[in-house]
């Protein structure tokens, strides 16, 4: 990359101030998690992690308003089959666009790619009347069924499969006898897995961190997700600080444990859908 | 090998295709109509739980309809002129612009600087691109929370550091401009690293001899960054610009969570930072489930969010306009 401009140490020093920035809340999230709950008293405020950590996750999982425990498995359950379905809607719907020809295909992509600027989120009160008649409020279905497909994922699997998707591949495949769906599970699920592999990260991400239909379709507060254990610890007439942010810091860790494992590729997925959008 | 591709597709001389056409009428269907198949699922669910509901909640706008619903009245427009002459209602319209200048104006031109920063050669580049991202995989309302606390009006890390050189601590809670620039705080923050890669990825596409022959003009690095990169950037800007307002302007976990307490839906003792998504949820939902007052606030909403994200895109045209005939090629070309 000998085209780029050489940085001078005024760009170190502004993007480490950038990075301190950017690091900073999420470090002292964890440092409050491990204090004691008079941490929150003092001035100045503590930077360095204390001793508490665990006795705080005791008393949060014993916390008898958050049901936080139950919030995680209901969390990892939704964003789970959740992924799962938007990963392979997509895939296959996007080889479809990407590969297949078929009438309409033009009119009905320039319909998904509408959809992704449509803000769905106001349509939660029929939503909310719907599952209502369909006896699903406060379960966990209520949740999951809205987000089975995303047109973003579809835009992008279409995107990515125009190019790594060989055609001659299809076609040999189909001389060898192979109906569409075997050409889908033999030669465009292979292409298609690193994309498909980013795609999954960015759903499990977002799904994990949705709040608002959650927070309207599911009133149980026996059964929440954990964005909702969260809100019901910080809602609560007895603050407990440290308790609190413990509980930020577990529900953010699945999320920082994703990215530091697979940093690189989501950033490559982000970066690539920019240009080609 | 080649040669067989157009002539016969299913033909394959498989001991048992003792019915050829069969198979070969069979492969035709499965060509022509599999695709239909394939995309159906989206189209379905999308139509069930997206594009219904929304067009649905306009219906439901035009009734008095309660939590029961069992037989809603129908009361033509009379939520919106309800709506038009409430003081809260308007009071959440000004607060979400408010918020959503201060959180998108400053986001933007920092992400493009953030880029700038890192459109360059440097050492551990993934792990640049990683640190600035980092605040956008945090969960919105665990950082909402962290937030609500750094902005605490006696023991907050803002207001201590403010005492530091000398500021009089601020009610970041119940002063409304202080929470607006609060909240705008906790977007910018999560968002500016995600704008900065994406301007990245369109600024590495900008061939450098464009930079180049403006060096040999004498074009210093500021003027070629604004005539150059800026201009070269407009439609990867748009694109930024309509993400944000469409995200912004529906504001909801960031302001609900940074208050705490039973009544933090009003966000705040004197609905300082309610936005407009709050006032539809408190509305719709527990305690009051006025429906069809709650739709009507969704739909002026959805309105709200055409008007500007047409008017910020005429801006940017604007803007940029004259400064280069046509930037859109490289974008269109991919399509």
């Amino acid at each position: 990359m000998s085209r780029l401009w050489r940085a001078s140490p005024l760009t170190y020093f502004a993007l480490v101030a950038a990075g301190v920035m950017s690091v900073f809340p999420i470090y002292w999230m964890f440092v409050v998690a491990s204090r004691s709950s008079d941490a929150m008293g003092q001035l100045p405020p503590p930077v360095t992690p204390g001793g508490n950590l665990g006795a705080n996750i005791a008393r949060l999982f014993a916390n008898t308003d958050a049901y936080f425990l139950t919030g995680l498995i209901n969390s990892a359950i939704v964003a789970i089959t959740v992924t799962v379905s938007v990963v392979f809607f997509s895939t296959i719907a996007g080889f479809a666009f990407a590969k297949l020809r078929f009438r309409g295909s033009n009119a009905l992509l320039m319909i998904i790619i509408a959809t992704m600027m449509v803000p769905t989120q106001l349509g939660v009160i029929p939503l909310y009347i719907l599952m209502t008649k369909l006896n699903l409020n406060d379960r966990l279905p209520a949740v999951i069924m809205p987000a089975l497909v995303t047109g973003f994922g579809v835009f992008m699997m279409r995107q990515y499969a125009g190019q790594a998707v060989s055609s001659e591949l299809i076609e040999a495949a189909r001389v060898d006898g192979c109906g569409t769906a075997r050409v889908y599970w033999n030669v465009v699920v292979p292409a298609l897995r690193p994309a498909a592999a980013v795609l999954g990260l960015l759903t499990f991400m977002t799904t994990w961190n949705d709040f608002l239909w959650p927070y309207a379709v599911l009133n149980d507060p026996e059964n929440p997700t954990v964005q909702l254990s969260l809100r019901a610890l910080s809602d609560g007439y007895y603050q407990d600080m440290s308790q609190v942010f413990t509980g930020t810091a577990i529900a953010t860790l699945p999320l920082l444990l994703v990215f530091v494992l697979f940093g690189r590729q989501i950033i490559g997925g982000i970066m690539e859908g920019a240009v080609k959008a | 090998m080649a040669l067989q591709l157009d002539a016969r597709p299913p033909g394959t001389p498989a001991p048992r295709a003792t019915r050829p056409s069969r198979a070969g009428r069979l492969s035709r269907i499965d060509a022509k109509y599999s695709p239909y198949l394939y995309i159906a699922p989206f189209f379905v669910i999308f139509a069930i739980f997206g594009a219904w509901p929304l067009a649905y909640t306009f219906w439901v706008s035009l009734h008095d309809w309660d939590l029961l619903g069992s037989n809603p009245t129908f009361i033509g427009a009379d939520n919106y002129t309800r709506l038009l002459a409430d003081s809260d209602f308007w009071h959440s319209v000004v607060n979400t612009l408010g918020i959503f200048v201060l959180s998108t104006v400053p986001q933007l031109l920092a992400a493009l600087w953030l880029a700038n920063l890192l459109n360059r050669q440097l050492r551990m580049r993934t792990g640049w691109r990683m640190t600035v991202l980092v605040p956008n995989v945090t969960s919105t309302a665990a950082v909402a929370i962290v937030f609500g606390v750094l902005f605490g009006r006696e023991f907050g890390m803002v207001n201590w550091l403010l005492d530091l050189v000398g500021v009089d601590g601020i009610e970041w809670k119940s002063n409304r401009f202080a929470s607006w620039v609060a909240i705008s705080t906790m977007v910018d923050w999560r968002w500016t690293g995600y704008n900065a890669l994406i301007f990245l990825a369109a600024m590495q596409a900008i061939p450098r001899d464009l930079y180049e022959a403006a060096a040999i003009d004498g074009a210093n690095r500021a003027r070629q960054f604004w005539t150059i990169t800026v201009p070269l950037l407009k439609p990867t800007i748009i694109f930024c610009v309509i993400i944000s307002t469409i995200g912004g302007l529906q504001l909801f976990t960031e302001p609900r969570l940074f208050h705490s307490g039973t009544n933090a839906i009003r966000g705040g003792p004197m609905r300082e930072s309610q936005t407009m998504t709050m006032y539809m949820f408190e509305n719709a939902f527990a305690p009051y489930y006025n429906f069809g007052y709650g739709s009507a606030v969704a739909w002026l909403l959805f309105a709200l969010i055409a008007i500007v994200a047409a008017i910020n895109v005429l801006i940017i045209r604007r803007l940029g306009a004259g400064a280069r005939p046509d930037t859109g090629k490289r974008k269109g070309g991919s399509r």
